[in-house]
């Protein structure tokens, strides 16, 4: 592609996604109007993660030593065959096993 | 006189449940520990157990607390805290899942785990004021292909080659059942609570660009060789709703 066309190919999507933005931004900034601190049910309700809270330890760790899945999740309900070959799934842009931490 | 107790002794103790009670701890008052070690030990189990089943969320409506339990045993042995910080812990879980056995033929597991995290790293991090999308809308055309977009603190990128936005729909909100097809997953924090937004195809690559500091242009190329179909105005339009992105800059 050259660069003209790649400039404007550019800007033809800025200005689409800013046209498109500008009709939605209403409805996202009411979504977003909550009580601070309260999640939504169910969603992110232990975003913080382990140690936020003092939960007591009274309990007692049972380790067994056979290993079998019961039958008490939703993983019960997704059938996705292993790809023993390791051949990216159908869709897949390229196998990558990584994710980009990006601090500060 | 009673054998030297090391740290490295107890630590070895502590983490396996029948091991026997180290030799040469005390109680503080001249005998010896006896029970009060094995209930040190079992508030550690447990209290791990416990920072397993609250860090993966995701992991855990997949597959119940008891099974999540039954791999937080093995998992909490094998890799205890590296850190005091326990909302860090679990950082090697999905390199044990990829590795455990019985959960072999859940394949998808591993990326689950990669997404809990991620999504607890965007809660930890930092706060930013999103872009405001008037100073896009004021570039002249040609700045913008030279435009660099940094990205917000909170802003993560997760590739997979499983159906992970379906699983995490599914885990969280009673989807449907997931196809098998390959989605990668954008985390941001536009309010106070992270959330996965599915990237369209071609957005991992675009965002990856950006947070290696390239150009608005270098990152549409990086799309674009990841997927030639890539819709451009999609993934700047789901990077603005999801305030994923934080400044802007013209370099001179």
């Amino acid at each position: 592609m050259s660069t003209i066309l790649k400039s404007a190919a550019i800007a033809g999507a800025f200005a689409t996604a800013l046209a498109a933005h500008a009709t939605t931004a209403t409805a996202d900034d009411m979504a977003q109007e909550k009580c601070f601190g309260v999640s939504m049910a169910g969603e992110n309700d232990c975003a913080a993660g382990p140690g936020t809270t003092c939960a007591g330890t009274s309990k007692v760790d049972y380790q067994g030593n056979a290993w079998t899945l019961v039958d008490a999740g939703k993983c019960a309900m997704i059938e996705l065959p292993a790809m023993a070959d390791g051949t990216p799934r159908m869709g897949s842009l390229e196998a990558l096993d990584r994710d980009l931490p990006m601090e500060g | 006189m009673s054998p030297v107790l090391t740290q490295l002794d107890f630590r070895a103790a502590m983490l396996r449940p029948e091991a026997p009670v180290p030799e040469g701890l005390g109680d503080g008052r001249g005998g010896p520990a006896g029970r009060r070690f094995s209930v040190y030990r079992n508030n550690v189990a447990v209290g791990l157990t416990e920072a397993v089943l609250e860090g993966f969320p995701t992991l855990r409506a997949l597959l119940g607390d008891e099974n999540l339990r039954g791999v937080a045993a093995p998992f909490l042995r094998a890799h205890p805290p590296s850190s005091p910080l326990m909302f860090r812990y679990g950082a090697a879980l999905p390199g044990f899942l990829k590795g455990f056995a019985p959960l072999a033929h859940l394949g998808y597991l591993p990326d689950v785990a990669r997404l809990d995290l991620c999504l607890r790293a965007s809660y930890h991090a930092a706060d930013a004021t999103p872009l405001d999308p008037a100073r896009l809308s004021a570039l002249p055309p040609e700045d913008l292909g030279r435009a660099r977009l940094r990205l917000a603190p909170p802003v993560r990128i997760l590739r997979s080659d499983w159906p992970l936005w379906q699983i995490w729909q599914l885990a969280h909100h009673d989807g449907p059942p997931p196809q098998p097809v390959a989605q990668d997953i954008l985390i941001t924090r536009p309010g106070y609570d992270p959330r996965p937004y599915l990237l369209p195809a071609g957005g991992a690559g675009f965002l990856e660009a950006l947070g290696q500091g390239q150009s608005a242009e270098m990152a549409s190329e990086a799309a674009l060789a990841e997927a030639p179909g890539a819709d451009l105005a999609a993934i700047l339009g789901l990077l603005l709703q999801s305030g994923a992105l934080m400044s802007l800059e013209i370099p001179s």
